[in-house]
């Protein structure tokens, strides 16, 4: 598997995450009044080899805040999460031109490592993936391998810490033994939520976290989140405008378009405030999708 | 499964016409005619698999039977010398005393009181009898001897244990002869009937025992398969013969090409599935990859010969490390040439073992920022674990057996010291068996198909060991 982007865009190295502070104004998309932009995307395109995925796509996440997206199959929503933390390189033929940003740095300039990337922008993905190991294991593998200095009383804490963030600390502090398969589905995936966590990210990326869960282990991570929007950012793919509605507090429209050869690309159609976006929609596509015109 | 058609049955409902012409479907009464005809033909299926399947165990069940047919039984003996009367030639009383009995110092007493001084030298110069004396050599000779360029194994130290010795005094004082040997389930059902056939052959050809008479024969069980068969060197006579130098041999022979096979064929099948790239000549590594597994063993043998042998003779002899092979036909060719047979059998197994390991677990990894190497070494290897040990397992348990190569590479036939290193001279398994069952006479047959039996048991065992290293493994995964 190819870990070397080909990245047209050069920027000399800047690569300097201060977290919160980000050292230029954020473009695209402005963020919202007093909100802080932490990820932006100007006029990324994403590419699996000659077919353009994703086209045009310019947004800004901002700090504290759980962004949406949403759209039809196909649309290229994972196309873009995977994208902004770099988890598209595992692809070999995967390309991304334009920019993304992080913290105003370059996260696809040559001078970045998409490991350390992928450290601060965490990832859920759709299916609860844990490791085949215990639930201690499972947290304290990722502070390890990122060089974790602390004593083994400290990883203990370590591990209570993100696992009561994740609200998964009442139901596995008597089994930190037993292997994470052991759980249910709904906390094997809060086990993850708690994996991400530990290793310190600002940013948390979830993939359809619940589309694999029933609605009371859904409900579980919708008020999760809700939790943990007050220290991170969160961007969350959904197929469930339901919940895009319930928890997010900006929402991101994907729509596709069919070129003339046939292919389907993806493009933003518009980045609103939730209440917005499912009342009064800027666009007519947006607003026949949410109505189930279509989709 | 019942052809006639369930009476509560009701009449298929078609769709309507417009969409599925109902007569493009057969009417009922032709589907329940075809219904039997598919049943009737998934039945005769089911009964061939069953046959060759019954054919596929009757085989293997005849080919064990065979074996262990072969490994028990009554043999007629002829000894040179009465255990009783060596006994009593030497003070015992055969009443009370068994050889067994007597420590090293008396059996060596006995045995340099029957065998030759040229015989005796050669044994005392493959190993000494005690540290402080010499029995059958002088010590000027001695000094000699173990003075010149090629100096014999006794003058490198050790001297032969009490069973080493009491072997030597059955060999050579005792003196057994098995003249006739017959195989197990015969002798438990009818054992006179072998014995009268014994009888009745020393009466119709009494040229072919030569001096032997009917009255100096004595029956015994054999079990030719037993643990003095495993613990004995190599004899040429059948009576005395073991394998103790041919399951050393194996052993070591299966340890080195554990040694070179595992990490190189893990290392590669990592280095293939993790982080290769899709080029033209990772591509073509791998065509030739999975060609080189389906190449003849002889073809190995041959590139042993040429490269391991020849070659690389200072360091396959060990000339280059001051150890003393004669030459490069040593362990460590032979197992290394084993190890390349079984390498890309390894590798193949090994990719597949990575391949099955899910995607998501990758993904995880990485997406907590690992590196790659970090994510294959704690989440990607652990959970291939049992399948590469698996596959390892049936590539070792091919090389164990293969006969070939080791020809080409030099597996001596005949050889009674033990291997003590790499550089040893070797004979293995299942060189053994083929050199034993090249001979004319009944007995080596019998030692032969105990052989297979310790081969088998030797193969039974690291398969054993396999399936519990990838139980424990599994167990601790899930």
């Amino acid at each position: 598997m190819n870990d070397t982007p080909e990245s047209t865009v050069a920027e000399p190295a800047a690569r300097s995450f201060n977290v919160h502070q980000p050292e230029r104004a954020p473009q695209g998309t402005e963020a919202p009044a007093g909100k802080t932009g932490v990820i932006e995307t100007i006029n990324m395109d994403v590419f699996y080899g000659d077919f353009k995925a994703v086209a045009d796509v310019s947004m800004t996440f901002a700090f504290n805040e759980i962004s949406a997206l949403i759209g039809p199959s196909g649309c290229g929503k994972s196309t873009v999460l995977r994208s902004l933390n770099r988890m598209n390189d595992l692809i070999p033929s995967a390309r991304v031109t334009g920019k993304v940003r992080y913290h105003g740095a370059d996260i696809y300039a040559s001078s970045v490592d998409p490991v350390e990337i992928r450290r601060r922008i965490g990832m859920v993905f759709q299916k609860p993936n844990p490791f085949p190991k215990s639930i201690f294991d499972n947290i304290a593998w990722g502070a390890k391998i990122n060089g974790f200095k602390g004593s083994k009383s400290d990883m203990r804490d370590l591990v209570e810490a993100s696992l009561k963030q994740a609200a998964l600390w009442d139901e596995v502090k008597d089994k930190l033994s037993e292997s994470g398969l052991s759980l249910s589905g709904g906390q094997q995936q809060r086990l993850c939520i708690a994996r991400a966590i530990a290793v310190q990210p600002d940013v948390i990326l979830m993939d359809e976290p619940c589309s694999s869960l029933d609605p009371i282990a859904t409900l579980r991570i919708e008020e999760l989140m809700l939790e943990l929007k007050e220290n991170y950012s969160i961007i969350i793919v959904t197929h469930n405008m339901q919940q895009a509605a319930r928890v997010s507090d900006r929402t991101a429209f994907f729509n596709v378009e069919l070129d003339t050869k046939g292919q389907r690309t993806g493009y933003l159609v518009e980045f609103s405030p939730t209440d917005e976006l499912f009342t009064s929609p800027k666009e007519k596509a947006t607003e026949d999708y949410i109505t189930g015109r279509f989709g | 499964m019942s052809t006639a058609a369930p009476p509560e049955l009701e009449p298929a409902r078609h769709f309507p016409s417009d969409y599925f012409p109902s007569d493009y479907f057969p009417s009922e009464d032709e589907y329940r005619g075809l219904l039997n005809k598919r049943t009737r033909r998934a039945r005769g299926i089911h009964m061939l698999l069953l046959l060759l399947l019954t054919t596929a165990v009757l085989g293997l069940a005849i080919l064990l039977y065979t074996i262990v047919d072969d490994s028990f039984g009554l043999v007629a003996v002829v000894n040179q010398n009465e255990p009783e009367d060596v006994l009593a030639g030497y003070g015992y009383d055969p009443d009370v005393t068994v050889l067994s009995d007597l420590n090293t110092e008396q059996l060596v007493e006995v045995l340099e009181g029957t065998v030759s001084s040229g015989v005796g030298r050669r044994l005392e110069r493959e190993k000494r009898f005690f540290e402080d004396r010499l029995v059958f050599e002088s010590q000027e000779t001695w000094g000699e001897i173990c003075a010149s360029s090629d100096a014999p194994p006794g003058c490198g130290g050790g001297v032969r244990g009490k069973g080493d010795v009491l072997a030597l005094v059955e060999e050579r004082v005792i003196a057994p002869d098995i003249v006739a040997a017959e195989g197990m389930v015969a002798s438990i059902i009818n054992p006179n009937g072998f014995k009268d056939s014994v009888e009745a052959d020393f009466a119709a050809n009494p040229a072919s025992y030569g001096d032997y008479t009917y009255d100096q024969v004595r029956y015994t069980w054999r079990a030719w398969f037993s643990w003095k068969f495993v613990t004995t060197p190599a004899s040429d006579k059948p009576e005395l013969a073991g394998v103790r130098t041919a399951v050393l041999g194996s052993i070591w022979l299966v340890v080195i090409t554990v040694l070179f096979a595992v990490p190189v064929g893990v290392g590669a099948a990592i280095y293939l599935e993790e982080f290769a790239k899709p080029t033209r000549i990772n591509d073509l590594i791998q065509t030739n990859i999975n060609n080189l597994a389906g190449v003849p063993s002889i073809v190995y043998g041959m590139l042993g010969l040429a490269i391991l042998v020849r070659l690389l003779e200072p360091i396959t002899s060990g000339s280059l490390f001051g150890a003393g092979a004669p030459n490069g036909r040593t362990i460590l060719s032979a197992g290394l040439t084993l190890g390349l047979l079984t390498l890309p059998v390894v590798i193949i197994s090994s990719q597949e073992a990575i391949r099955a390991v899910p995607n998501s677990l990758r993904n995880a990894g990485l997406g907590l920022g690992a590196t790659k190497w970090q994510t294959v070494r704690s989440q990607v290897l652990p959970v291939a674990v049992p399948g590469i040990l698996t596959g390892t397992i049936l590539a070792v348990a091919r090389a164990i057996g293969e006969t070939a190569p080791l020809i080409l590479v030099g597996a001596a036939s005949f050889i009674t010291v033990s291997p003590n290193g790499p550089f040893s001279q070797f004979t293995a398994l299942p060189i053994q068996i083929f050199q034993w069952t090249s001979f004319p006479q009944e007995e080596w047959r019998h030692l032969a198909a105990a052989a297979s039996l310790v081969l088998l048991v030797l193969l039974l065992t690291l398969n054993a060991v396999a399936v519990i290293l990838r139980n424990r493994y599994s167990r601790r995964l899930t």
